[in-house]
């Protein structure tokens, strides 16, 4: 608890001693929410202990000594170093961020006209009107939540990404998250994804370490999906053992819109996923999918919360995780339904295999129901390889060790099925099976020989 | 029809108390507050030896350095313990024989239905009715005594088998355990103690019925059930209480210990004061009940029909500590008007191939709020752990609420854990269904509860299923069943 009051009070202090810097470059809106959130940070700090966090320890990871640059440091960026990790075949526009900073090489993608791309401290200061809008608007419910405040108060720059009403993307918009560094850093970055009303974007995340330095990235992303809207965010999580992340998405939909999210996490040393989607209209509907794969001291975190406002909104949730050596995972979700909110459909499922003596599950999925003409449920399994299944493979003369491959790969091709962007279905499923079989120790292809 | 079925639904609050009496008994309390001197008044009232009074003692030193719990989803209004009378027992304990009993305690136990008198031999129940604090009166020792099985309350146990009480006191919920385990170990009045020799089938269900009857007093029950090697027992547990305006403070400890083969089950029907339709009075029920099955393929089943009680937070769990052992856990829990309840159970596993099974069916209406909370937790050392846990809700009305909140820790890869979980109300076409068969509105809903609480209340000994079945229509009902 000593340690947590000190760490809180060495942010406390950085975030004093940074502001100056942290007032430059940003619009005043921007600014002003930061002196709103320290409020907040100081009333709650680091969640520690609270039933959010029941299960995640966030001391060693928050305990290092790690470096935060409020500086912009210009960096180079060789691109074919980044396309070695891309997807073949898969048309996008590309977008880069270094250590949570627009990167200032990037290209202006050729998207439909009116839609606009840009860093976020740029919109905050050129789209006014906008950005004061919405930006900040989304985080309530993640209120108690300490890191959350700390993005708020801390976060200089990221991506800002708007579609205007009734456009299409027909291509997906990547961001791909760089962290490079020449000693540990940590790093804030925030993102405000603004879909107007009938307009369709998809959004693929992809996280590369480029240096085998300790790295905390603490982000958020803020969507927003209008009337009509289609939406869907694609996360793939492939960094080093050194690498922990705290990711934070907060979506709030608006009448008959459309999210889907698919978090992907392959690689990292702490994995914290906070998903908050808000259903505040009539009609929508919102599917999260998460996969894990850890093995050696790997530990993933995925927490959920839907808020179902308004009636005749569907939810649906599906987590899988597979889990090696000393690898811990948790789930957390929690599915709301607030008094009125009749005609809700919601379903929430975790299903997990362990594999070693040593691997942990921590799995705690909850309804809190206040409207009765719900359908509800909720599942969550905690096991091995079903033998039978297991027996009929053998007795056809498969291997263990191609039954037992196969059998995991089928287990979590369930999530990886629900990519719609096939290319990529294509790579993630290339990249699970690579992973299983241990071929794949950090990110294939890649460049460096990080820390295992 | 959605009409009437509505009107159906209100006369499920209207379903007034049944059982809402105050008999008129003589008792003998102690001021109200609580402090060592206290204590000691309550520990040299019963004339107890002085380890007890130690562990009192220390579990009072204990509480005082402890906060009341706020996790549970509960609204508990504040809770002054020093405005509570920690000690009354009935004025007639010296009476030698069943005659010379207060009539009008007699006449309470009717009212009940407590199979008392001699001709309950025939219904093969032996009782030890406690009311308030003090056992009144126990029949069938004799023939109990005759197969060496001890039963009697849980002042005379520490009387007559101090080593037995000294062995197990504290040994499953210590006085440490939590906040109201902590409370109910320093004040404790009576309970029930209950041992099964080596080998030893109890020829008879044993049932306690416990009252709270003089107006603001706490009641600290303390139920001690001890079941050697090979043995078996069934024990019934079932209360009722009379109305009230002030909210009164129920914190009972139960502690089940469950040898080598042997087989415990522990039936509760719970049907203490709810408070009125607007939410005033009613028991608070913070009860702490726990079962170590400690001998390799010992078994342990929980069997619950919650229906009373202002604020309910109890949560019968078992430790499944021998290879082997298994354990079950049942429950229906209905909540009206105003109730809160957060209930369930926890498994945790630490012998090999222990299997535990949970089926929670919680019932909501009017006002009320039903949380479901459990823990299935499978240690690492544990192989080939096995759990099923399955927690449907059923609301009734637009206003309450259904939550669950179940939390699995698996440490080892041997295990296989499962839980589900619905949420749904009675569905039109499942009324219409019936309605088309010439069953009418009200009938339907009756059968689809039968049906929905039918799980559970089969897992009832016989006499309770019948009890349960009716209170879960005078609960819910009104003229629902």
């Amino acid at each position: 608890m000593e340690r947590i009051d000190e760490i809180n009070r060495n942010f406390f202090t950085l975030f004093q001693e940074g502001r100056e810097l942290l007032r430059k470059d940003v619009g005043a809106v921007m600014d002003a929410q930061r002196e709103k959130a320290l409020e907040e940070f100081k009333a709650h700090g680091i969640p520690y202990g609270c039933e959010n966090y029941l299960y995640a320890n966030l001391l060693p990871v928050l305990e290092r000594d790690y470096n935060v640059s409020l500086r912009y440091v210009e960096q180079e960026v060789d691109l074919s170093e980044v396309f070695q990790c891309n997807v073949p075949c898969l048309d996008t526009h590309l977008l880069l961020t270094i250590n949570g900073r627009f990167w200032r090489g990037n290209e202006r993608p050729d998207v439909p006209e009116g839609v606009i791309v840009c860093g976020l401290a740029e919109a905050s200061v050129k789209y006014k009107e906008l950005f004061d809008k919405y930006y900040n608007q989304f985080t309530e419910p993640g209120r108690a939540d300490g890191l959350v405040d700390l993005n708020t108060m801390l976060a200089q720059d990221g991506v800002f990404v708007y579609v205007p009403d009734g456009v299409v993307m027909e291509r997906p918009l990547q961001i791909v998250n760089l962290a490079r560094a020449k000693a540990d850093l940590m790093s804030f970055q925030r993102n405000l994804v603004i879909v107007g009303k009938g307009a369709k974007a998809t959004l693929l995340v992809c996280d590369h370490t480029l240096s085998d330095h300790y790295f905390l990235m603490n982000n958020l992303t803020e969507i927003v999906a209008g009337e009509n809207a289609l939406m869907d965010y694609y996360h793939v999580q492939n960094q080093h053992l050194g690498a922990s992340q705290i990711n934070s998405v907060f979506v709030s939909q608006r009448r008959n819109s459309r999210f889907e999210a698919n978090v992907i996490s392959l690689y990292g040393g702490f994995i914290r996923n906070n998903l908050y989607a808000a259903l505040t209209e009539e009609g929508c509907e919102c599917d999260l999918y998460g996969m894990y794969l850890s093995d050696k001291k790997q530990e993933v975190d995925n927490f959920t919360f839907i808020d179902h406002v308004a009636p005749n909104c569907r939810s649906n949730e599906h987590f899988k995780g597979v889990l090696d050596d000393s690898a811990l995972a948790n789930f957390a979700g929690v599915i709301t339904v607030r008094p009125g909110a009749q005609k809700t459909e919601a379903y929430q499922a975790n299903n997990n295999l362990l594999l070693t003596d040593t691997a942990r599950v921590n799995t705690k999925p909850q309804l809190i129901i206040d409207a009765d003409d719900v359908k509800c449920s909720h599942g969550a399994t905690v096991g091995q390889i079903d033998e039978e299944a297991m027996f009929y493979l053998r007795s056809r003369g498969i291997s263990l060790a191609e039954a037992r491959m196969m059998m995991m790969f089928g287990f979590a091709h369930e999530i990886v099925g629900k990519v719609r962007l096939e290319p990529l279905r294509a790579k993630i499923d290339d990249l699970v099976d690579k992973r299983l079989r241990g071929e794949l120790t950090k990110c294939h292809n890649c460049v460096l020989h990080c820390k295992q | 029809m959605a009409k009437e079925q509505d009107e159906i639904l209100n006369e499920v609050t209207e379903g007034e108390y049944k059982y809402g009496f105050v008999s008129n008994v003589k008792t003998d309390t102690i001021g109200k507050g609580l402090n060592e001197s206290v204590i000691r008044l309550i520990s040299e009232k019963k004339g107890e030896p002085e380890w007890l009074l130690e562990f009192r003692l220390k579990a009072y030193r204990h509480w005082l350095t402890m906060k009341m719990p706020t996790w549970a989803k509960l609204k508990i209004p504040p809770i002054d313990y020093q405005d509570i009378v920690y000690y009354a027992a009935p004025k007639q304990e010296a009476k030698k024989s069943w005659d010379e009993v207060d009539p009008e305690l007699k006449a309470t136990f009717d009212k009940l239905g407590i199979p008392l008198d001699e001709q309950k031999a025939l219904a093969g129940v032996a009782v030890d009715a406690v009311m308030d604090s003090v056992s009144v009166k126990t029949t069938f020792k004799e023939t109990l005594a005759e197969r060496g099985v001890i039963f009697c309350s849980f002042s005379e146990a520490v009387k007559n088998h101090p080593d037995l009480v000294k062995r197990y006191l504290g040994s499953v919920v210590p006085y440490t355990d939590n906040f109201f385990a902590a409370l109910n170990s320093a004040v404790f009045s009576d309970g029930s103690f209950v041992y099964i020799p080596k080998g030893v089938r109890c020829p008879m269900e044993l049932s306690t019925y416990f009252r709270i009857n003089a107006a603001n007093t706490g009641q600290f029950e303390r139920t001690l059930i001890v079941a050697d090697d090979d043995s078996f027992v069934s024990y019934l547990e079932g209360c009722t209480a009379p109305q009230r305006d002030e909210n009164q403070l129920h914190a009972a400890i139960v502690e089940i210990v469950v040898e080598k083969n042997a087989e415990v089950k522990y039936s509760t029907v719970q049907n203490w004061y709810p408070g009125d339709k607007e939410g005033r009075g009613g028991i608070y029920n913070f009860v702490t009940k726990r079962g170590l099955c400690r001998g390799e393929n010992s078994k342990l089943i929980w069997a619950q029909v919650e229906t009373g009680s202002a604020i309910t937070w109890k949560y019968p769990s078992t430790i499944l500590k021998g290879d082997g052992a298994v354990s079950e856990f049942y429950s229906v829990a209905v909540t009206n008007n105003y109730q809160q309840a957060d209930t369930g159970t926890k498994m945790i596993h630490i012998g090999n191939n222990t299997r535990s099974r949970i089926v929670s069916k919680g019932i909501s209406a009017g006002y009320s709020s039903n949380s479901y909370r459990g823990k299935v937790k499978v240690v690492k050392s544990c192989q080939n752990a096995r759990n099923f846990s399955q927690c449907d809700s059923l609301l009734l009305g637009d206003k309450c609420g259904a939550h669950t909140f179940p939390y699995l820790e698996v440490a080892n890869p041997t295990a296989q854990v499962e839980h589900e979980a619905t949420t749904s109300k009675i569905g039109e076409d499942q009324i219409f269904y019936c309605n088309q068969r010439g069953i009418s509105t009200e009938d339907a809903i009756g059968l689809i509860i039968k049906g929905y609480a039918g799980d559970v209340i089969n897992k009832m000994p016989m006499e309770f299923a019948v009890e349960a079945q009716k209170l879960l229509q005078i609960s819910l009902a009104g003229s629902v069943g």
